[in-house]
């Protein structure tokens, strides 16, 4: 008792360093690891690792492709089927209200998939009632009582879950889009959360098409945390996507986030920083949010002209941190760099372009290197390798790597060491991880147990702890939300924290609580937990660390 | 196990409540316009020629131009005018409630929206390691027992602005703010206060004590008063609760409340002044301060509202009809005592040399003027010392 009340006081330099220099006991090792490279050990986990071996098991997490993902994780995402689609399929398949317009209008072809055209079809019904221009021949949405019978309405009101099912599916299966379609939103969630996952599909495309995207990549996130079986890859992914930040509900991005995790972040988590920096910056989702895609040099004739948003977080938050040695002077220079990249036409899911008519092609000087007159796409690509291979970079990279990994103010020498790494290796995600995971301060009193969880971390490893099945997730995203971690929505371009301490306040402790006993309850939708006395574990002090 | 600090609650509560008829207490409520706001378009300097020549796309047209009433800026002084967006506010700086402070911010010279807001709200412009908020340092010391919601945010976490060693809560909404099991809400507030953990055990201990107090509001329903409409949305429904906290009488000092989206670097201002980003977020803002104001009634008597928000934007319009990261800014100050009508500080001018790096309108007020005024003079709290360290505040007449 005396010792962990000695560990509270961190902030005693003097202590702080003793807790990093002393080992914790072998016995705790694997808990350790088990808590900061995974969202939480389930049951069985800490003997599964000590029967493989720690050093064998953290071996496999950095290399996630030796190991089979898990079927059942495989299984659950194939019903979201926007996460394989591209930006554009996105657009067509899930169209928001314009496009839709643009589809009636003959502007954009309607989706080849006969299904979905047919959805589609009828959001275009659905619109036209609004324009009052339906046409009489074609049938547009109805009234619920003009669908059903006085009985069937009953069944779908007050029977219990599965009468309401059963009384859904009897109706044939032209009828049933119809039916949903008129449901009033009560009884329409009433029914998804008795549906199985085509069904549901269809629910939600009665919500809104456009929110089944939003809805998907949340769900994934979850389900990925909770369900996969490449712990640390999960935990990579949720890491990158904060640091290279982006935000969902600024216009066009809504429709390019799913892309950009995929394609753009997922691929480099232990891969070369470069390789990642590159990716976002190239990517549609990025230029969006951070304007860079109307940003353009001098004398274009349009009226557009720099706009500098991208080319200081590119220096801020990205690379060097803001205290990594540049100057107002510098993000003018690199902004004009990157004049030209741009999108092409990105509220229909574009792609990135460079367009050399954008281009400001006078001479810049980033960081006191020069770029002669006369580049193009080039420009903008020397300043990502000038920014990748500086020691600013390295730093800041490391220092946010050993603040999510091992401690809120991770020990300097650690980050020092791992900044080492990363100028050794050419920016070598998984070199500077190795040497973290191997560092003495990873494994030492300072470090175990010393984070407070991020709402992500604590809804995960709580669903991971008491074995829950998930059957869908969005509740779970939900209560993310309520917990303070909109997924997919931090409005500004830091991202969210990765210091524990910010995620401790009144609001987020009774979030915390209230949700625990939720879970234990069995009363948050999609979620079957067997555990009723967990609630108030969940909801502890102790369970809120790792 | 439990320490001699944590007594029962019944008791703590009993305590205050004996406390309570003590004569109300003044109320600081600050509000935050996260991402920068572009204070040269709110209130806008329409004797200023140089605004026009900067802005030719998202100028805010001056009041005599001839444009729609709501196109224009509503003239305050025959210099500076309000957004029309802004309207609500026109009769409380015409009555006098209502005080701008213009060409304000923060001495340190980052554009970087973090930093800014961070050196904001500690109070310490370019001290990183500064560890708790200048509300925290600025609740007066008071002998006794103190209400465990004396400081509020609205939000689902602690604002900066707050953080520190004395109790501040975030609360997501009145209604939320509790454990929905009794049984196991006893079983929790064991656990807390039992912690190991320091942080832990403060948070769960505060948060408690909070809990116990807002039973009572969360029983009544709430109608504001004198017909006060808030806009929807979080914001509204921030100074809505903020109103109803006030008047429960739990005993409120400081209140912190936000409002993000400012970050206009596309298309500030739509081909008219009352439409686009920046008008919709200016109507929402003022809706909510006006309605704040009428809900409040009489007791704005107590109440000073700041607004601030981290940095200006550039003078100059950029490439996209927006504005990128600049330097000075405005406040407003609204409050019964408050000497208002009038717009407050030196204006620096938008020639090019009278701009700060040659792009941004110049500072010739420190915020912690204004923030130092309105703790020392309206809190009472005569400490300013403590409360902004290494800086001395030049009270401007605005309380």
């Amino acid at each position: 008792m005396r010792k962990r009340a000695l560990l509270g006081l961190g902030s005693l330099c003097f202590l702080a360093v003793a807790a990093y220099a002393a080992e914790i006991p072998k016995n705790q090792r694997i808990l350790q690891a088990l808590n900061r490279l995974t969202f939480g050990p389930r049951p069985g986990d800490v003997e599964r690792v000590r029967a493989m071996g720690l050093k064998k098991w953290i071996d496999l997490e950095l290399h996630p492709d030796r190991t089979p993902e898990n079927p059942v994780l495989v299984e659950k995402l194939k019903a979201l089927d926007t996460l394989a689609m591209t930006s554009d399929e996105l657009v067509r398949d899930y169209p928001p209200p314009q496009i839709v317009r643009q589809m009636v209008a003959g502007e954009v072809p309607f989706p080849s998939d006969p299904d979905r055209r047919l959805m589609v079809q009828k959001l275009v019904a659905r619109y036209q009632k609004r324009q009052g221009q339906a046409n009489p021949n074609e049938p547009g949405p109805q009234e619920i009582s003009s669908l059903l019978t006085p009985d069937q309405v009953r069944a779908l009101r007050t029977g219990t879950p599965q009468e309401r099912l059963a009384a859904f599916q009897a109706l044939p299966r032209e009828k049933q889009d119809d039916v949903i379609a008129a449901l009033p939103a009560g009884m329409r969630q009433n029914l998804f959360a008795v549906a199985a996952p085509e069904l549901r599909r269809r629910v939600e495309l009665a919500n809104g098409p456009e929110q089944v995207v939003a809805r998907d990549l949340m769900e994934a996130k979850l389900l990925r945390a909770i369900y996969s079986n490449r712990q640390l890859d999960e935990v990579l992914v949720d890491f990158w996507f904060n640091h290279f930040n982006v935000f969902l509900d600024k216009g066009a991005d809504h429709y390019l986030v799913t892309e950009y995790e995929r394609d753009a972040i997922r691929p480099h988590v232990l891969g070369r920083f470069k390789d990642l920096l590159e990716a976002t910056a190239k990517s549609p989702a990025m230029l969006f949010y951070l304007d860079n895609w109307q940003s353009a040099g001098p004398g274009n004739g349009a009226r557009r002209g720099l706009n500098e948003n991208y080319g200081r977080e590119l220096l801020e938050l990205h690379t060097l941190g803001v205290d990594g040695g540049y100057t107002q002077k510098d993000v003018t220079e690199v902004a004009r760099c990157f004049t030209g990249w741009t999108i092409n036409q990105p509220q229909r899911g574009g792609k990135f372009v460079f367009n050399p008519r954008l281009h400001d092609t006078g001479e810049k000087v980033v960081l006191g290197v020069k770029i002669p007159a006369g580049g193009g796409i080039e420009d903008g690509e020397k300043v990502l390798d000038i920014l990748a291979h500086h020691a600013s970079t390295a730093h800041f990279i490391s220092k946010k790597l050993a603040m999510r990994f091992v401690a809120d103010d991770p020990p300097a020498t650690l980050v020092d060491r791992m900044a080492r790494t990363y100028l050794k290796t050419d920016g070598d995600l998984r070199e500077v991880m190795r040497t973290m995971i191997g560092s003495k301060e990873f494994w030492s009193v300072g470090a175990y147990r010393s984070k407070t969880k991020s709402p992500l971390e604590m809804v995960a490893s709580a669903v991971r702890a008491v074995a829950g099945d998930v059957d869908y997730a969005i509740a779970l995203a939900n209560q993310v939300a309520q917990l303070g971690e909109p997924l997919y929505r931090k409005q500004e371009p830091t991202g969210y924290s990765n210091s524990g301490k910010e995620w401790m306040n009144s609001a987020g402790l009774l979030a915390r609580m209230n949700f625990a006993l939720q879970l234990a309850n069995n009363r948050v939708p999609g979620v079957k937990v067997d555990a009723p006395a967990a609630g108030v574990e969940l909801g502890s002090p102790e369970f809120q660390k790792h | 196990m439990v320490g001699a600090g944590s007594a029962p609650l019944w008791l703590e509560r009993a305590l205050y409540a004996a406390d309570a008829p003590s004569p109300r207490k003044k109320i600081l409520v600050a509000v935050f316009q996260r991402g920068a706001a572009d204070g040269l378009n709110v209130v806008v300097p329409h004797g200023e020629k140089a605004y026009y020549d900067l802005r030719p796309s998202i100028a805010v047209p001056r009041p005599t131009s001839g444009e729609r009433r709501e196109d224009a800026a509503i003239d305050l002084d025959g210099f500076f005018g309000l957004h029309p967006s802004l309207e609500p506010l026109k009769p409380l700086f015409d009555q006098r409630s209502l005080a701008i402070v213009d060409a304000v911010g923060s001495p340190d010279p980052t554009r970087s929206h973090f930093d800014a807001q961070d050196y904001m709200e500690s109070g310490t412009p370019g001290l990183k390691a500064t560890d708790d908020g200048w509300m925290n340092r600025a609740l007066p010391k008071e002998p006794g027992k103190v209400s465990p919601v004396r400081a509020i945010a609205l939000g689902p976490v602690l604002p900066r602005a707050m953080r520190g060693p004395k109790p501040a809560i975030a609360l997501q909404s009145i209604d939320a703010f509790q454990v929905r099991n009794p049984e196991a809400a006893r079983q929790f507030q064991q656990l807390y206060l039992e912690s190991s953990d320091p942080v832990l055990q403060a948070t769960g201990r505060e948060t408690f004590e909070a809990v116990a107090m807002l039973q009572s509001v969360q029983k009544q329903s709430y109608t504001p008063a004198g017909g006060a409409e808030y806009p929807r949305g979080r914001f509204g429904d921030s100074l809505r609760q903020v109103a109803q906290l006030i008047k429960s009488d739990v005993g409120v000092e400081m209140a912190f409340a936000d409002i993000g989206g400012w970050d206009h670097h596309v298309n500030e201002l739509g081909q008219r002044a009352s439409e686009g980003q920046l008008a919709n977020l200016l109507r929402e803002y003022g809706q909510a301060l006006s309605a704040f104001w009428q809900d409040m009634g009489d007791r704005m008597g107590d109440v000073v509202v700041v607004t601030m928000s981290e940095f200006g934007r550039t003078a100059r319009e950029n490439g996209d009809r927006g504005t990128d990261h600049g330097h000075a800014n405005y406040m407003f100050v609204m409050g019964g005592a408050v000497k208002g009508g009038k717009v407050f500080g030196q204006w620096p001018g938008l020639e090019k040399e009278q701009l700060y790096e040659g792009r941004d309108l110049a500072l010739t007020t420190d915020f912690r003027d204004v923030l130092g005024e309105l703790v020392a003079r309206h809190m009472g709290n005569a400490s300013l010392r403590g409360v902004f360290p290494g800086y001395d505040p030049k009270f401007l007449g605005l309380v």
